[in-house]
């Protein structure tokens, strides 16, 4: 049933009795064209962008649990494509193309509000890195603006400008097309429409083993029994390593914890993205009236989805530093993911020594905004058994040859 | 109308002391103990608020922290409390609250439209709609957020101050009823240190309103005793209005204490909250339990609320919550309350109780209360203000009305729907749950942390019993503090509180809304349709319905919705299974998370020993790392450039004073502090005589050019090695770790002395003839002291190293004394030099001085991507020498391929022509396209300044195969616009270098 | 918030500390010898283990020694800490 005003209007006549299931359950066949490991973001958009790009339909996206709920249902939900490199500028930019009509595509609300990124420095170093960011962006066809610290103050009034502040606020740079979406639409929303066009998504089944047959990976062992595969492609960001240590896969990654809080909802009080690297403040208002705070991610290997509870404590310290008016705002509830990081924090998206296997994962900190891209580019990958010209720079051979993409080192760039 | 529902004796309340407070502008008077929902009901106001979503009439609920519905603004000014709970706000003199989220009132709500329209706005319809027309969604959330949010922000700085505390115990017990003061008691038996904390302002939980009797005395006293003898004890700690809201690693519980907040005046001398960080070696969790409400339709109408509130509200508070009650439960528990309402001068309308006739139900009858068994309230009547139920029998499963309706008129209803353990701390610390289906309630089961739990909040719901079990977990805990090999505690044996699943009773109306989540607006049939949609999954249909989102996060709703979801999916509860228990246990306030380190106190401020002439002297400052560094002096009258400008002639020209004292310093000892120097820098050090200094790049193992600086050989094992300002924590850092992981072996002692010495740095053509004007044993001429040179001896009296290192290219002394004596040192040169028109300068002066020398800083040549070759300084890495840090990196088939980015030097064709830093640069072929992306960049400007020497302005860039594009035409691409530029050699003033060796 | 049991200074909490991930790296004896294969190996690649996992701590704001630790990475649970040099617990290795 096509979701519209009049579904709606219609449904509400009838009770809400006749909404069908957003995405069927079935029964896992024995063989797919291709499996999915993963029933994130990126794994559903994988499928997806599989069946509507390539016409491949016949496609399993295995999850060992629900759908939707690591990292997909855990983060900020920050969209942007304000990227230094060309490489990760040209894959973000493209998924944030995608962004703009993904509602439409997937006739599902993902609730994609462009209320804008705001980036803030608060060292003339930062600003230069903010016009070399800004250089490189406008080159690159991706909007952006710098602003001073009087456009910042008429643009966000609460913000703390003053130049008493231990940290004086010398300047920031906004994409205005950068903005939030609805974590949960993103995998509900390409499970539907993936679903409708024939993929299988199983939900609760566990993947336990991935078969080789002469180097070719040949099938998936899992909860619920054997699946033989002509093609696996493994989306599990913070579970990779696990994984793909199945097919005696080893990645650069290692898996630590992220943790992110929300406040009680208020009344609008902020309209846009604010990012301050500098002083390690991310947030956002969501539409229910929550702030949505991110806060800094631990540095050591954990699979508990579970942080070290000072680094909240130093979030909110600098929070207020920039926002003294929230101090009487109360955090409602704090959790973590498992992110994903690559030394050079990009993503890693393509072949593996295993032939037919492929990997996506890497994402670190920054996966959700880039989901439909990712899912674009690592269907192609797997179809094509070679990378899309948007991520041809993006495989594991990076880490042999040092031509790493290196966003972080090179802009500063908290993801 | 003055609290006519106040019994005449009772309570827990100091009737000696009457408050007066003003509620949505009306005044009310209640008494020193009551919380401003007990006041409220005691003046017969049960409407307090209106819903989220709906906006529908809403009373209270609850009787506590649990409370879903009476949400307030408490306060007033910059003291507001945006989003207070009624049943938590203790009353003070002079209170003032107001209802919020409603137009113009919360007695006629505009916002109630969303009622009428509520057909279209089931849970999840944001998903199906607003997509029309493509990319209009920001347009409707225009109006959707102003709709949504509960309370407003205050908008002024918080007037108020936060405090946090370490503590550590042996014991720490959370929770002060009967089982947390029986646990706590006999935990410090033997002398352990036990924490109990309570979150409300006295310890006793349900006791304080019991009619029981406990161990032979009464509830109030056997609590009271319990209390003053911890309190007696040495090693005990009795903390109130004090909740634990997170339970974390490794047995780490945070408290939130509410200091000032009940009072109205708040004493300047106390913080208004105090998070408490406790890390204990066992933790009993007797938080108790939360009782549930039925789904009926309509149970949101002011009037209905849980039976244990309604209980609670008449025993500690002597507040009578109506006139005319109907109690509707599927457990005993529930005649307790009635028996409370009757012996109160309630009147019962009835006992409504899907159960078959039991003990309990004959009992009630004995006494006169009209029991109506095998029935449910399937709806409330009243809009404001409950009026009436409608009671009917239903089916033993509970989802059938099978007989007719009596309508009973009652302006209260006291529902049960059975108790949960509080389990949320429990849950928190990682502990599994397990499903006991008697009491129909998830309990405690194996810990993972040294926890455990107590009393109601492990489902034992008897008081006795609560108490038994909670002192052998108490004195477990204390045993396992000395042996925690000791044998864990047997659970004694439970007398179940039995339940009869009814999570949502049947209706007539088909659209009724029977609700689940209160405080989100989301209703029986919310659940069913997320079902229907296929988010089966319990953290699906969390998501999709938001329920147990809020700030109650659920606590009277979430069973509730788990035992919907389960029969609508025909699955059993432990099936469906609860959603994660997230932290806090209760709204958290951002100032107590953030406490004292915020303002000026966020981060250290590091000074230098002259930190305050600068001041004096009118520098202008800018943040490097923690430290703040003069960028410039500007003289009366002067802009930035003009200041700089003056700074830099006076170098080259004469002579210049820089406080260099953030120079990171680390000093290095040992017979193999060559090794490790030869190890970490990419170039030669076995050959550097004592006496003589070196500059030195260091690379991180991938290659990358990571920090430099000048080591200077003190003695035959001593070295002096100084980083730059802001890697000198990072530097000593990397040391550490290669000398205490890798090369174990290496006899070589670090020391960082960064802080220890301060650092003046006298450059310029005049820098000799300032310092000979100061008495000292070192000898400065060329010949003792050449360039690279560095002696000891004493200054001015004092010890002193005197190093000729320069980073502006002029003839320069790097002056270190030990800090104390810097200032003065400070103020003899600027007096010696004053005759020679010596100038201090600022880094901005320093910058432009070593960019016109074509000098890197790290930072601005470097950015972690660049190699010692893309700078050009391959005479710097040592062919030599088999290995160092980083080498073998250089030779990776990218980094060592041609046409890399390069260092080169920039001169736009017009000299005057300052280009931003940070500018992309594109070929001069492509300048008349940078209004049509994408453009290819081929590099971008570094360093970017206007040369006073040169009279012309100039810049440092990173180039795509750079050096073999000296004298090629670029565009630099300023905010847009492409400036024409050409490439040269980064070395624009005294490319020879004579002026260092003056 | 981990409570990290520094061989020196005993149990102190994990802000004091900075951690360094994987212990017992060998770096390679002769880097020119090894191919840039095994080169970025040894640069990049890093234990991920779900379990326990043998990782280098450092008391940055005590004594600034490194250590080594054996912790599990799903539970947080500590079970040993050794010093640097020292082999890993019997039951670790």
């Amino acid at each position: 049933m096509r979701y519209s005003l009049w579904s709606l209007l219609g449904n509400a006549i009838g009770g809400h009795e006749r909404w069908p299931r957003a995405w069927r359950s079935p029964e896992p066949k024995r063989f797919y064209d291709v499996v999915i490991v993963g029933g994130g973001g990126h794994g559903l958009a994988t499928a997806y962008y599989l069946a509507r790009n390539h016409g491949i339909t016949d496609v399993a996206v295995l999850e060992r649990g629900p759908i939707g709920l690591g990292n997909t249902g855990r983060n900020t939900t920050v969209v942007r494509s304000n990227y230094l490199c060309d490489d990760s500028a040209h894959l973000y930019e493209h998924a944030l193309k995608l962004w703009e009509n993904l509602s439409h595509e997937l006739n599902f609300n993902t609730m994609f509000s462009q209320r804008g990124v705001v980036n803030l420095a608060f060292t003339r170093h930062e600003l230069a890195e903010m016009e070399r960011r800004a250089g490189a962006m406008r080159l690159n066809g991706i909007d952006c603006e710098l602003l001073t610290v009087a456009d910042l103050k008429r643009w966000i009034p609460i913000l703390d400008t003053r130049d008493t502040a231990r940290h004086p606020l010398l300047g920031g740079l906004v994409q205005r097309r950068g903005g939030n979406a609805r974590h949960d639409a993103i995998a509900w929303g390409y499970a539907r429409a993936a679903n409708a066009l024939g993929v299988d998504i199983i939900e609760n089944c566990a993947v336990t083993g991935i078969r080789q047959h002469g180097g070719r990976v040949v099938g998936v062992d899992t909860s619920r029994g054997h699946i033989a595969a002509g093609r696996v492609g493994v989306a599990v960001a913070g579970h990779c390593s696990v994984v793909m240590g199945l097919a005696g896969v080893k990645l650069p990654i290692q898996s630590f914890p992220l943790q992110a809080l929300v406040s009680e909802p208020v009344k609008p009080v902020l309209h846009t993205v604010v990012m301050a690297g500098h002083v390690h403040v991310y947030l956002s208002q969501s539409d229910k009236g929550e702030l949505v705070i991110g806060a800094a991610r631990d540095n050591y290997v954990s699979y508990a989805q579970r942080g070290s509870f000072h680094l909240i404590e130093e979030q909110l310290r600098a929070l207020l530093g920039l926002f003294p008016v929230f101090s009487r705002l109360r955090m409602m509830r704090q959790w973590a993911g498992i992110v994903d990081c690559a030394p050079d924090a990009s993503p890693i998206i393509g072949k593996t020594p295993v032939a037919n296997l492929y990997v996506n994962c890497g994402w670190g900190t920054g996966g959700f905004k880039a989901t439909p891209g990712s899912g674009w580019v690592f269907a192609h990958t797997i179809v094509n058994d070679e990378p899309h010209p948007l991520n041809r720079n993006f495989t594991l051979e990076r880490f042999h040859t040092g031509r790493l993409v290196d966003e972080a080192a090179a802009a500063g760039v908290a993801h | 109308m003055s609290q006519h529902f106040r019994l005449p004796a009772g309570g827990v309340i100091a009737r000696n002391e009457p408050l007066a407070f003003a509620f949505n502008g009306r005044r009310y008077q209640g008494f020193r103990g009551d919380t401003l929902a007990s006041a409220l009901l005691a003046n017969g106001v049960h409407l307090v608020a209106r819903s989220f979503k709906y906006h529908r009439p809403r009373g209270i609920v609850g009787s506590g922290s649990e409370e879903p519905n009476a949400m307030v603004r408490v306060g007033t000014g910059a003291r507001v409390i945006p989003n207070a709970v009624a049943t938590t706000v203790e009353l003070y003199e002079g209170l003032r609250a107001e209802s919020i989220n409603c137009w113009p009132s919360v007695e006629f709500d505009l916002g109630a439209l969303g009622n009428v329209l509520s057909a279209l706005l089931p849970a999840g319809f944001y998903y199906k709609t607003f997509m029309w027309p493509n990319r209009a969604w920001m347009a409707y959330e225009y109006f959707i957020r102003r709709a949504a949010g509960l309370g407003r922000a205050p908008y002024a700085p918080d007037p108020d101050r936060y405090e946090k505390r370490f503590e550590h115990c042996d014991v720490l017990v959370i929770g002060g009823g009967p089982a947390g003061i029986a646990a706590a008691g006999a935990a410090s038996e033997s002398g352990a240190r036990v924490i109990l904390a309570d979150e409300n302002p006295a310890p006793g939980g349900q006791l304080l309103y019991s009619e029981e009797r406990v161990e032979g005395l009464a509830a109030r006293e056997w609590c009271e005793n319990g209390i003053r003898e911890l309190r007696a004890r040495d090693e005990v700690r009795v903390l109130t209005r004090a909740t634990a809201t997170g339970y974390y690693d490794h047995n780490l519980v945070c408290l939130l204490e509410r200091v000032t907040d009940h009072l109205g005046e708040p004493p300047a001398r106390l913080p208004r909250q105090r998070l408490w960080k406790v890390r204990a070696r066992q933790v009993i969790v007797a938080t108790g339990a939360i009782e549930r409400m039925i789904a009926f339709a309509d149970n949101d109408t002011p009037g209905v609320m849980l039976a244990g509130a309604a209980r609670r509200y008449l025993g500690q508070y002597a507040v009578r919550p109506g006139s005319r009650a109907v109690v509707f439960t599927n457990n005993d528990s529930g005649y307790d309350c009635a028996a409370a309402l009757a012996a109160s001068g309630v009147r019962v309308a009835a006992v409504v109780d899907p159960r078959p006739t039991g003990a309990a139900a004959a009992r009630a009858a004995g006494r006169g209360i009209r029991v109506l068994d095998g029935c449910a309230v399937i709806a409330a009547r009243g809009g404001t203000r409950v009026a009436s139920v409608l009671a009917a029998p239903v089916s033993a499963d509970g989802a059938r009305i099978i007989g007719t309706t009596e309508e009973l008129a009652c302006d209260v209803v006291a529902v049960s729907g059975g108790w949960d353990p509080a389990v949320h701390l429990y849950s928190q610390s990682g502990g599994r749950l397990a499903f006991d289906g008697v009491q129909q309630c998830f309990v405690p089961g194996p810990a993972v942390q040294a926890t455990s739990a107590a009393g109601a909040a492990n489902g034992a719901f008897h008081t006795e019993e609560c108490i038994a079990q909670a002192r052998i977990a108490g004195l477990a805990a204390a045993r396992h503090c000395v042996d925690p090999s000791a044998v864990g505690p047997v659970a004694p044996r439970r007398t179940p509180l039995a339940v009869t699943p009814l999570w949502e009773a049947p209706a007539h109306a088909r659209r009724a809304k029977k609700f689940v989540d209160l405080q989100s607006d989301v209703t029986a049939a919310d659940i069913a349709l997320a079902a229907r949609e296929g988010y089966v999954a319990v953290e699906h249909a969390k998501r999709y319905t938001t329920t147990g989102m809020n700030t109650d996060q659920g606590k009277t709703g979430n069973v509730v919705a788990y035992g919907i979801l389960a029969r609508v999916t025909g699955r059993t509860i432990p099936e469906v299974g609860t959603t994660t228990f997230r932290p806090p246990y209760t709204p958290v306030t951002i100032g107590a998370l953030a406490g004292r380190e915020i303002g000026g106190a966020l981060d250290p401020l590091r000074r230098t020993p002259m930190s305050d002439w600068h001041v004096a002297a009118g520098a202008v400052f800018e943040p490097v790392g923690l430290w703040r560094r003069p960028l410039y002096y500007p003289r009366a009258g002067e802009d930035m450039s003009a200041a700089v400008e003056r700074e830099c002639l006076a170098v080259r020209q004469r002579v210049g004073i820089l406080d260099a004292s953030t120079l990171g310093k680390i000093d290095i000892q040992g017979p193999d502090a060559v090794v490790l120097l030869d190890r970490v820098y990419t170039n030669a050090w076995d050959d550097l005589a004592v006496g003589r200094c070196r500059y030195g790049l260091m690379l991180r193992e991938d290659g990358m050019v990571f920090d430099d600086g000048v080591t200077s050989r003190l003695g035959e094992r001593h070295y002096l090695m100084t980083t730059t300002s802001g890697g000198a924590d990072g530097v000593l850092g990397w040391l550490e770790d290669w000398l205490q992981c890798e090369w174990r072996d290496l006899r070589a002692h670090l020391t960082p002395v960064t802080a220890n010495w301060a650092t003046v740095n006298v450059a310029g053509p005049r820098a000799r003839d300032v310092l000979a004007r100061l008495e000292s044993t070192i000898d400065l001429s060329a010949a003792a002291l050449p360039h690279m040179g560095v002696s000891a001896g004493s200054l001015m009296g004092v010890p002193a190293r005197i190093a000729r290192v320069s980073f502006t290219g002029e003839l320069s002394f790097e002056v270190n004394v030990p800090a104390r004596y810097g200032l003065a040192l400070w103020e003899a040169l600027t007096a010696a030099g004053a005759e020679f028109g010596i100038t201090p300068l600022g880094t901005e002066a320093l910058h432009v001085l070593r960019a016109e020398k074509g000098y890197i800083a790290i930072g601005h040549e470097t950015d972690g991507t660049v190699t010692p070759l893309d700078l050009g300084m391959n005479w710097l890495v040592s062919g030599a020498k088999a290995d160092f840090l980083g080498k073998r990196s250089l030779a990776r088939s990218d980094t060592a391929r041609a046409g890399r980015k390069q260092l080169v030097g920039l001169l736009t064709l017009d000299p005057q022509t300052q280009v931003p830093e940070g500018s992309p640069i594109v070929s001069a072929a492509n300048a008349g396209r940078v209004g049509r992306p994408p453009v290819p960049v081929i590099g971008h400007v570094s360093s970017s300044y206007m040369s006073p020497a040169l009279r012309h302005s100039i810049a440092l860039a990173l180039i795509e195969d750079g050096r073999n594009r000296l004298a090629e035409e670029v565009a630099v691409v300023c905010r847009g616009k492409p400036v024409r530029a050409r490439i040269t050699s980064p070395r624009f003033y005294d490319p020879k270098g004579e002026r260092l060796h003056g | 918030m981990l409570l990290i049991p520094c061989p020196w200074c005993g149990a102190r909490p994990d802000s004091e500390f900075a951690s360094g991930g994987e212990a017992h790296i060998v770096r390679p004896p002769q880097p020119d010898a090894v191919s840039d294969e095994q080169w970025g190996r040894y640069l990049f690649f890093r234990e991920n283990v779900k379990g326990v996992q043998r990782e280098r701590w450092m008391h940055a704001q005590g004594c600034r020694r490194w250590f080594n630790v054996v912790r599990d990475t799903v539970t947080h649970e500590i079970k040993a800490a050794y010093a640097m040099g020292e082999p890993p617990p019997q039951a670790h290795r």
